[in-house]
């Protein structure tokens, strides 16, 4: 399996070196590898399906629990058709909508990486690994959002869609580091294995908290659903990939993979819940009033995925049925309507519903394949959808402790879906003539190849769902529910009280579409309505509160980093020399045994000599007695270094010195003079801070003669250093020989510093 | 002896530290050279000073513990002729500094570009 995400890598880079003859075509040929791994996951059905599926484990790091495991099973068998199946009907149909724009080599690139991740996603079977996938989807899904970039919206979407997914992504990191140190882990085999210890731990409320709130910013539950409407500025196959195969997807599937290791608990069950069930009745809710044709679709895809999470909280046999179920009916009618509504845009230069009417006259076989798929979204028969929907309310009828809750605005829900794919439909293909800025036709196999495709499988499956039911959706559930399960689908339920509930939400949905078509003024009020209600607009409060959060970084580092080099030092010193004096008072008890002592007293005088000329070189006010006072001081310590039997030290230092006097005395004559800068408090303040710093190094000083740590190395060195080495003196011995390394350090970084200053002094004056 | 070495490098942290707070460049590189020479010393002197003593050794090894310890010594010397490096390296920059824009000030120098 590892050998397809590697295949994806190769192709999508292989798209920038292929001829150009062969790129007007690489959408074509990007649709058939994807259709090849399509044709490769439909022939391992059996084997993925076949008890736990395939593992394929590549050790990388196994002591910290980092491998690569790809597993397919039941589950990642029923996204990988999914993600391959729709990526090849997406990709056929992308070669003909991106013909026009530029730079589709990059799109391309973007969008069959995105599939790659994707794929890569639901086949991880280790949660560290499934993270990188995960982000790596949100940032690809970043770039192709932002295709359009010279359009502010696009970008601004662009970069909404990835800090929700990005923070959630890490959110999830966090959440999986929690539980996994639970069992020393990131493997969803141990995982499961463990379900029982993680759910008693201590961990498993934030963990979960956090684990639920990276799946609740990918499928864009509320309240972080606004990213996805803001996500529709990406180019038309795109959406139709992103909403129904990939990227919301990735969400519901980590709940779906970790629903036996986490759930089963109230907290599971309640928080999912609740927030499915709101995500589904507002999304719903919101679509009706949008006048946009993708605005619609967006909103309804809010919906769908807080219909999945929901049948995921619900957490039955038969929810979990239900939701693999309508994760089959929500891609097919979803690519297909945003596909179609593509191209409804390239033909007619409009996506605007109030502009939109009367198609079918013109883009008849369009109109056929809508109203399939549109039908399928409102759940009637004889498509899929309808058999989604009545699991659905069967699934929602079983729902523990909130059921009433769940079941009015799940049924609420669905009656908009109903009102908005009947408004969808009439509004723009029945109706008046509506007026176009161009002309349409119906011109472009390949545009309606994939929602044509799409909505006869919808169709078919309708017809027929024993077929999908012992194929996929079986062991799917029995991945999921780690138990045999044997499931019937049947698109006649008989009479009960599903069929009762659908019927009323038909009969309802189909009112509301009335009143709201009939009376053009009572849409407009109810949009003004919500506008009022929903005042508050997350998108806006999400970019606000970034803007407020920048600008207060910005003011923040203006006042920190103001730029004037001398108050950066004097921080640094003060809080340096506060931390060393913290340090010395809390170490205050240390016994102290040096004498004081002046002999031998020629070199107390040097010591006098040198610390005189150094406060001297402060304060002097000529450069010329500055750098001699400094020369004093350095010749001053190369005599200390030779009293106490540091004879090379004492030679370099005179060495050194002596070359900095000359190099000072040099450069002096073009320099101007010292002019006295600052005031006289500033010095005042200077010195008593630098008196602060100078008298905890003195202490540090002698502290520092009482440290004995255990035998010096140099006792080894004082050993070897005639009889291995060959040296007498022991200190160059060490340079050249011991450190030699560090010797050389040194000379290469007097060779940098050298070269420095000849280019700095070479180069003219600019 | 020690306490009064101990002594001379707080003045000359003392000294360096007040002169690279200064705002004229030549002071803060001869503040940098002052700030050099106080940790070279605090590091010779923290491994316990021995005059008359250096470490000079032939064949047999006879009074090593009361000998000097030669490691800070060499680290030190490193450290020396690095420092010299630095130096140099910043006299040059501030000498090109001069040349272009004419002054001494630290102050002006609080932006990254005009």
């Amino acid at each position: 399996m590892q050998y397809i995400l590697l295949v994806y890598l190769v192709f999508a880079l292989g798209i920038f070196v292929i001829p150009r003859w062969l790129k007007k075509h690489v959408g074509i040929v990007l649709a058939v590898v994807q259709a090849l791994f399509f044709v490769y996951f439909f022939s391992r059905i059996s084997d993925a399906t076949n008890g736990s599926g395939l593992l394929t484990v590549i050790e990388w790091l196994p002591q910290i629990g980092l491998n690569l495991e790809f597993s397919l099973n039941g589950l990642s068998l029923v996204f990988a058709l999914l993600i391959t199946g729709i990526g090849t009907l997406v990709f056929l149909y992308a070669s003909a909508y991106m013909k026009s724009y530029e730079g589709t080599d990059k799109f391309y690139f973007y969008l069959f990486l995105f599939g790659g991740a994707m794929l890569g996603l639901v086949l991880s079977a280790n949660l560290i690994q499934l993270f990188v996938f995960w982000e790596l989807t949100s940032f690809l899904s970043f770039l192709l959002i932002a295709f359009f970039h010279k359009k502010e919206l696009a970008r601004k979407a662009a970069f909404q869609s990835l800090f929700v997914t990005a923070f959630g992504g890490l959110l999830l990191l966090t959440g999986v580091l929690l539980i996994g140190s639970v069992v020393g882990s990131y493997s969803v085999g141990d995982w499961l294995q463990h379900a029982q210890s993680i759910k008693n731990s201590k961990l498993y409320v934030p963990g979960l908290l956090l684990i639920l709130a990276g799946a609740f910013t990918k499928s864009a539950q509320f309240p972080f659903h606004f990213w996805l409407p803001g996500a529709m500025q990406a180019p038309t196959p795109v959406s139709a990939y992103l909403h129904s195969a990939t990227m919301v997807k990735a969400g519901v599937f980590l709940l779906a993979l970790l629903s036996p290791v986490l759930g089963g608990t109230d907290e599971w069950t309640y928080i999912i819940t609740l927030v499915g069930v709101t995500t589904m009745f507002l999304g719903a809710y919101f679509s009706i009033t949008q006048t946009d044709l993708k605005a619609i679709l967006a909103y309804t895809t809010i919906s769908s995925l807080g219909m999945l999470v929901l049948l995921i909280g619900i957490d039955t046999t038969l929810s979990i049925k239900a939701a693999i179920l309508f994760l089959f009916v929500h891609a097919f009618y979803k690519a297909a309507l945003f596909m179609v509504a593509g191209f409804i845009d390239k033909k007619t230069g409009t996506r605007e519903l109030s502009k939109l009417g009367g198609l079918y006259k013109h883009m008849p076989i369009t109109f056929v394949i809508s109203v399939l798929a549109l039908l399928s979204m409102a759940g009637l028969p004889p498509t899929l959808g309808f058999l989604g929907k009545e699991l659905i309310y069967e699934a929602k009828m079983q729902s523990p402790g909130i059921s009433s809750l769940v079941l009015i605005l799940g049924v609420g829900g669905n009656i908009l879906m109903v009102a908005v794919s009947m408004y969808f439909m009439v509004k723009v293909f029945l109706g008046k003539e509506g007026d176009y800025p161009k002309k349409s036709n119906e011109k472009g196999f390949l545009y309606l190849l994939g929602p044509g495709v799409l909505t006869l499988l919808s169709l078919l499956l309708g017809l027929s769902p024993a077929v999908l039911g012992d194929a996929l959706v079986e062991p799917a559930i029995s991945t999921i529910r780690k138990e045999m399960i044997d499931i019937d689908l049947q698109l006649w339920h008989g009479f009960n009280d599903v069929f009762l509930l659908s019927l009323l939400t038909v009969m309802v949905g189909m009112a509301i579409f009335i009143i709201v078509y009939k009376r053009k003024q009572f849409l407009v009020k109810w949009r003004s309505i919500n506008s009022y209600i929903f005042s508050i607009k997350f998108a806006d409060i999400f970019s606000k509160s970034l803007e407020g959060f920048l600008n207060f970084s910005e003011r923040n580092t203006k006042r920190l980093q103001h730029g004037y080099h001398r108050y950066y030092i004097l921080t640094v010193v003060l809080f340096a020399s506060v931390l060393l004096w913290f340090q010395v008072y809390v170490t205050r008890n240390w016994v102290f045994d040096i004498q004081f002592s002046l002999t031998p007293l020629y070199i107390s005088g040097l010591v006098a000599i040198v610390a005189c000329s150094a406060l001297y070189a402060a304060i002097a006010k000529s450069r010329l007695a500055t750098i001699i006072s400094m020369g004093v001081t350095g010749y001053g310590i190369s005599l200390i270094y030779l009293y106490y039997s540091a004879v090379d030290l004492a030679i370099t230092q005179i060495l050194v010195e002596t070359l900095i006097v000359v190099m000072f005395v040099l450069v002096l004559q073009r320099m101007p003079h010292f002019s006295t800068l600052s005031s006289k408090l500033t010095r005042v303040r200077d010195l008593i801070i630098a008196a602060f710093f100078g008298s905890v190094m003195t202490v540090l000083a002698i502290k520092a003669l009482h440290v004995e740590l255990s035998e010096p190395i140099s006792n080894l060195m004082l050993e070897n250093s005639f009889v291995k080495a060959h040296g007498k003196n022991v200190v160059n011995v060490i340079l050249v020989d011991f450190r030699a390394l560090d010797t050389l350090g040194e000379v290469t970084v007097l060779v940098i510093a050298a070269m420095g200053v000849f280019i700095l002094l070479k180069t003219k004056k600019a | 002896m020690e306490i009064l070495l101990a002594l001379l490098v707080g003045v000359l942290y003392t000294t360096g530290i007040y002169m690279v707070l200064r705002r004229s460049i030549l002071k803060f590189i001869i503040g940098i050279i002052f700030i050099g020479n106080a940790t070279n010393l605090i590091v010779f002197l923290a491994s316990g000073i021995v005059a008359g003593e250096p470490a000079f050794v032939d064949g047999s090894v006879q009074n090593a513990s009361q000998m000097a310890d030669p490691l800070p010594q060499a680290f030190v010397l490193t450290s020396v002729v690095i420092s010299f490096g630095l130096v140099v390296f910043a006299l040059a920059l501030k000498l090109k500094f001069f040349e272009i824009t004419g002054t001494d000030d630290l102050d002006q120098l609080k932006k990254t570009d005009n």
